[in-house]
């Protein structure tokens, strides 16, 4: 990556500050989604974006509050583009992001191993404390959960049931 | 966009995306369990999302969706058939996302203009065609009678899926591999399914690759007038 200035910096960090419109516990910097900023002068600014699914609704929200933020700093002209490669992931979610959902009681997702575009294995639908990586509930913490449908109220979130505390929950789904 | 080959392979899969997406939008208030409604409304989301990225690489993606008459869609006639029945439905999202998830690793893997799309969409695509397999086990090795339309949407499709590899102008894959891999992989799914691979022709002489080249069934007109209607009717709306 290329050094950045200390503006750049400092406008990386403002960008990055700005909630995810619909996990607003989670910073975009947190989510990942910010990939860099480049200052051509003084007051513009260029802002790289990746989204989280092709389809999420939630760039353009994105791209509004990081150019009312940026403008509200002093910056004239900020230009927020959309990039695809490489692929965002759900590694990119920092462990203060990871543990930030799993307090707002959405089960963050599990490490994936593998990289590149190689599809992923699905597991199985149901998880058990022997398991070495479980999908455990936010609630109650049990490792002892079941699959109730791959999509949920987001494309990036499935719908998951404790079978300990019986309460239903959302995971972020692993991608 | 200076070169037409990368255009003619955007339109192409533009279009699948954007057409499939409306299909599955239709589901909307009408699925067999709130589950599913909201699962076809995710799969249609991440098509959606799909084709807005591959239609602007074509032109406007605003003026492709709305403004093309019948005959310049490049889409297969396969995702452009009606919902039918669930199983109708699942047949089709098992066909095509299978297809889709081998072409988009192909493209994923080279350098070209598709590559970042491709590899950004496959992921999404993987849960497409596990969601499909799953309902195909559960339908096909189910009760008596979800066995038998489950078999019958196999069957009524099928003669969609040639098209699917038919080489398109622009997009570096090998087509006749990828055939053979979909065709082990619905051996496989069928099979575990408890259902029977179908055995009717996988095209007819009127229609190999006819989507490709802007010949469609009769559904689509209908489709698309509705798909279409607003925004003929109040050019540049917004809300």
């Amino acid at each position: 990556m290329v050094t950045a200035t200390a503006l750049e910096a400092e406008l990386l960090e403002l960008a990055g500050s700005v909630p995810d419109p619909e996990l607003p516990v989670l910073t975009l910097q947190e989510l990942g989604v910010l990939r860099a900023v480049h200052a051509s002068g003084p007051d513009t600014v260029e802002v790289d974006l990746t989204p989280t699914y092709t389809g999420c609704p939630a760039i353009e929200a994105m791209s509004t509050d990081i150019e009312r933020v940026l403008r509200a700093h002093g910056m004239r002209e900020v230009t927020v583009r959309t990039v695809l490669s490489p692929a965002w992931s759900t590694d990119d979610i920092t462990a203060e992001g990871r543990r930030k959902l799993q307090e707002f009681g959405i089960a963050p997702p599990r490490e994936r191993h593998d990289t590149g575009p190689i599809p992923l294995t699905l597991g199985a639908t149901r998880t058990l404390a022997e398991d070495t990586d479980p999908v455990r509930c936010p609630h109650c913490g049990s490792a002892d959960t079941e699959l109730l449908s791959r999509f949920s109220s987001t494309a990036c979130k499935a719908l998951r049931r404790c079978l300990s505390c019986r309460e239903p929950f959302d995971h972020f789904k692993e991608l | 966009m200076t070169a037409t080959a990368p255009a003619t392979a955007a339109l192409a899969l533009g279009d699948d995306a954007l057409v499939l997406s409306h299909r599955l939008g239709e589901w909307a208030g009408h699925a067999p369990v709130l589950e599913e409604e909201v699962a076809l409304a995710n799969i249609a989301l991440d098509l959606l999302g799909q084709a807005r990225v591959l239609l602007s690489m074509a032109g406007d993606e605003d003026e492709l969706a709305y403004l093309r008459e019948e005959r310049a869609f490049r889409n297969l006639q396969l995702v452009e058939q009606p919902n039918g029945d669930f199983a109708h439905t699942i047949a089709r999202q098992l066909y095509f996302s299978t297809y889709q998830q081998l072409l988009y690793t192909e493209l994923a893997a080279g350098d070209g203009p598709f590559a970042p799309l491709a590899a950004k969409a496959v992921k999404e695509v993987a849960y497409h065609r596990d969601h499909a397999e799953q309902w195909t086990l559960r339908l096909g090795d189910g009760t008596e009678l979800s066995q038998e339309r489950m078999q019958q949407a196999c069957d009524a499709l099928w003669r969609f899926t040639g098209e699917m590899f038919q080489p398109v102008e622009g997009l570096d894959a090998d087509w006749a591999d990828m055939e053979t891999r979909w065709l082990e992989s619905m051996t496989d799914v069928l099979g575990r399914a408890t259902l029977t691979v179908p055995e009717g022709p996988r095209s007819g002489a009127w229609s190999a690759g006819a989507g490709r080249q802007g010949l469609h069934t009769e559904p689509f007109g209908r489709m698309l007038a509705e798909m279409q209607h607003l925004h003929r009717s109040h050019p540049g709306a917004s809300w």
